[in-house]
């Protein structure tokens, strides 16, 4: 009697677990699915295009490649800004907070992590653009940068959050042995813990900028959407998500135009999917999680 | 400079990197605070927009919004909590149990734009669902499914390994045992981890985007297949899609605080259930 | 006249592997019927290993497996057609760690009987009564049954943990170092009470504490890096082992 319940539980419960790989596939294939016409027609080196003009009277062009550099720019912005305050912060959290002050920082960061990303894109917007116009004198404060300030400040509660628990995650005793050595805590913590707990923190960095690269609302609606190819901060960019976003509203379901935004997911999918592999590799490897 | 000196300074600039950070996000909120406070009245929050969302409430918003959620949460939360037990409980060294964890880190890493893109192909148009509250649904409990099984897993993993033995060393089956001797003492964490996805999926505004929210839409929806409004578009549609953004900028941010208040209500809620339990839980 | 006891389990060229690692190596012997089998030997040397393979609990573990056979009057317990739940009734364990179940020391010890579909009520609280007596737990918490287990002694919680195992009946006892977290005066009652039910019980024992070992038990098994190094009847290993290695750690040189 209670081998064939255990056997339709059993059975139940790896049927649920299993959904998850069936949903990867799934979205791969709707993807795909939606996509691969545009091979045929109008072809796939169109997508490597230089420009990216969706909507025009004499021809469409489908370059992904300013959306790429978008996307590019944009990310490298908000990791080089999301270090020093994302890893300075793990470790003030993780090494040098008295108990209560940790107790009161760490969920301050979960409730940081919690803010939907349409709410910090809107303060984007109405505070923070105006600001980075006026600093820098721009034309606009719609920029790469004012979107990367914004991505930043998403992305640390994640690398503050995995980096803790690298630096949690390195023995005492290490700790104890350089301390005993007449180091001061200094010593300890930034020629002894960091450098061990080092790949969970890259790790953690990895992560972040997996969740930036494929952050949308807030780049939405700060980064002035101008596709072009641009390696200057304070100008407007067009990222990839915030294309998809943007424009998937208008377009007439199987166009070209169509199929490749769903492109556009394809190469984010894929970005991220490695990014996010790697990360967890190197996570498992060094057994911090 | 002595050590000591050095070691004062160093610490003191690194508390200051970290406390700018939340003086940051204190600002952020308190600005939405403030200035959404005098939006917020009875009828903002129970009457229909009017003129483009210029004038009226946000009710619809809110409705579509509980709607959507509680969408989510009916199809993902038996999902993941089975998900979990299976992993935390059945799972051998297979490659099977690899695959799940590959693809749950996968699922996780997903740019909820691309769920949306996923939504649009197969819920909205394949299964011909068209943008509604059911493609929506749908849509967000794939993105939040992560998140639940890997909580849910997390508070199982807390049950000590001692009950288990004992239950299964007096001869009970393994769902005698994860049912009666796990279960119980895993539930308030699997709970409290899951409200944080409900939480998520609360504020998320691109995956509905393509799947079900309705741009202007000033009446309550009759069935899950009609589309609706949410917080977090209506918010994005006030912003930058209205006509006159200056004017609806007070609508802004009622719609803002809002939003905020509900999702901060579930992640702190979620946060101090969460300590409570790992306080009380003592084994 | 000597009595000859009757064998109870019988194991015959077992090994055992956690993942490519070898805990067990060859391991030959027979366990006689209602006596106290005591197996001793340094940690790490796979002696808990050995006592998990009787009722199978290693099973649980990822990653393990086995070779050659345990048999219980006859019946190889690895056989797959061996019911593992069936054999863990009649195998009953005691852990190490004192585990009861979150809940009152009531349903605790009915926990095992109401799983095999036990549901007379009378029934289970004879059986609540029966086993406590039987682990002398009884008179200490016989007028707060249904007070939650974790508010009782450490050794108390053990000698519960007992009593839940007698509750199902077993037929075999495996204790892996009941006493090894306990006062000495708890240690005490636990020694007196094994004496107890070594009348109706095979009982097999793993212990760091060769004193304990040595009063408790009828037969000794010496364990050393996965190996038997030698068995016998308690009186000899412990006065005249045959083998160095007994010798030089029953006289303490090593471990």
């Amino acid at each position: 009697m209670n081998t064939w319940r255990d056997k339709v539980i059993y059975t139940i419960l790896v049927g649920s677990a299993s959904t998850s790989i069936f949903i990867v596939l799934l979205i791969f294939f709707f993807l795909g699915k939606e996509a691969l016409p545009f091979i045929n027609d109008p072809g796939f080196s169109g997508l490597f295009n230089l420009r990216w003009i969706p909507v025009s009277f004499n021809k469409e062009i489908f370059g992904l490649i300013p959306l790429i550099t978008g996307s590019v720019l944009v990310t490298l912005l908000a990791t080089i800004l999301m270090i020093p305050f994302g890893v300075l912060g793990a470790i003030y959290i993780a090494e040098i907070a008295t108990g209560r002050e940790r107790s009161f920082l760490k969920p301050f960061i979960e409730i940081l992590a919690g803010i939907p990303s349409v709410v910090i894109g809107f303060f984007g917007l109405v505070v923070l653009s105006p600001i980075i116009k006026d600093i820098f004198g721009l034309s606009t404060g719609l920029t790469a940068i004012t979107g990367a300030i914004l991505l930043a400040l998403m992305a640390v509660p994640t690398v503050i959050t995995v980096s803790e628990d690298a630096i949690q995650s390195v023995p005492g005793a290490y700790r104890e042995a350089s301390l005993a050595l007449g180091a001061n805590r200094l010593q300890t913590i930034f020629r002894i813990i960091v450098p061990a707990a080092l790949p969970g923190i890259i790790a953690a960095i990895m992560l972040g900028m997996g969740r930036v690269i494929g952050e949308t609302m807030a780049v939405l609606m700060v980064t002035g959407n101008a596709a072009k190819i641009t390696f200057n901060p304070f100008d407007s960019v067009r990222t990839m998500t915030a294309t998809i976003a943007a424009e998937m509203g208008e377009v007439a379901f199987g166009s070209h135009h169509y199929q490749a935004l769903f492109w556009v997911g394809i190469f984010l999918l894929i970005m991220t999917f490695f990014i996010n592999l790697i990360a967890q590799q190197v996570l498992k490897k060094y057994q911090m999680r | 400079m002595t050590a000591m000196a050095k070691e004062k300074l160093i610490f003191n600039l690194v508390r200051g990197v970290t406390y700018f950070v939340v003086i940051v996000v204190g600002y952020l909120l308190f600005d939405i605070f403030i200035k959404g406070i005098p939006t917020i009245s009875w009828s903002f929050l129970t009457e229909l927009p009017r003129r483009s969302g210029a004038e009226g409430g946000i009710y619809p918003a809110i409705v579509g919004t509980i709607y959507l959620v509680s969408g989510a949460i009916i199809f993902a939360l038996p999902l993941g909590m089975a998900s979990a037990i299976y992993l935390s409980e059945y799972a051998s060294q297979g490659r099977l149990n690899r695959t799940i964890r590959l693809a749950i880190i996968t699922l996780a890493g997903v740019p909820s734009i691309v769920f949306g893109l996923f939504g649009l192909g197969l819920f909205v148009l394949f299964f011909g669902f068209g943008a509604s509250i059911l493609a929506g649904s749908l849509t967000l409990a794939f993105m939040i499914l992560p998140t639940i099984i890997v909580s849910s897993e997390e508070a199982l993993q807390a049950v000590p390994m001692g009950l288990r033995e004992a239950s299964l060393a007096l001869g009970a089956t393994k769902w005698q045992t994860v049912y009666t001797n796990v279960l119980p003492y895993a539930l308030p964490g699997m709970f409290t981890g899951s409200i944080l996805g409900i939480g998520r999926a609360a504020g998320e505004t691109a995956p509905i985007l393509l799947t079900v929210a309705a741009f202007f839409l000033p009446r309550l929806p009759k069935s899950i297949f009609d589309q609706v409004m949410a917080l977090p578009y209506h918010l994005y549609v006030l912003a930058t899609q209205h006509p006159d953004t200056e004017k609806v900028l007070p609508m802004q941010y009622g719609t803002a605080l809002v939003l905020i208040v509900i999702v901060v209500f579930f992640n702190l809620t979620a946060i101090i259930l969460r300590n409570h339990y790992r306080k009380k839980i003592q084994w | 006249m000597v009595k000859v006891p009757k064998i109870k389990l019988l194991i015959e060229n077992v090994n055992f592997f956690y993942n490519d690692k070898q805990a067990l190596f060859d391991i030959n012997m027979s366990i006689p019927d209602r006596q106290v089998t005591a197996l001793i030997g340094p940690s790490g040397c796979g002696k808990s290993t050995f006592l998990r393979m009787f009722n199978r609990m290693n099973d649980i573990i990822l990653g393990t497996r086995h070779t050659g056979k345990i048999t219980m009057d006859g019946l190889d317990i690895y056989d797959s057609k061996t019911d593992v739940v069936k054999l863990r009734r009649d195998v009953g364990m005691v852990f190490q760690k004192s585990n009861p179940f979150p809940k009152s020391i009531y349903d605790n010890i009915t926990y095992g009987p109401e799983i095999h579909g036990q549901k007379n009520k009378s029934y289970l609280e004879d059986i609540v009564e029966h086993s406590l007596k039987g682990a002398a737990l009884w008179d200490e918490v016989e007028d707060r049954l249904h007070d939650n287990a974790m508010g009782l002694s450490g050794g108390q919680q053990q000698r519960l943990c007992i009593a839940r195992a007698l509750a199902v009946e077993p037929k075999v006892i495996l204790m892996d170092e009941p006493a090894s977290a306990l006062d000495p005066k708890s240690t005490a009652r636990i020694e007196e009470l094994i004496g107890e039910l070594r009348k109706k019980y095979t009982i097999i024992i793993v212990t760091h504490n060769m004193q304990q070992a040595s009063r408790v038990s009828d037969h000794t098994a010496f364990f050393y890096e996965g190996a038997l190094i030698e068995f016998g009847k308690t009186h000899q290993i412990f006065t005249n082992p045959e083998k160095q290695k007994t010798e030089d750690y029953i006289t303490g040189r090593f471990g």
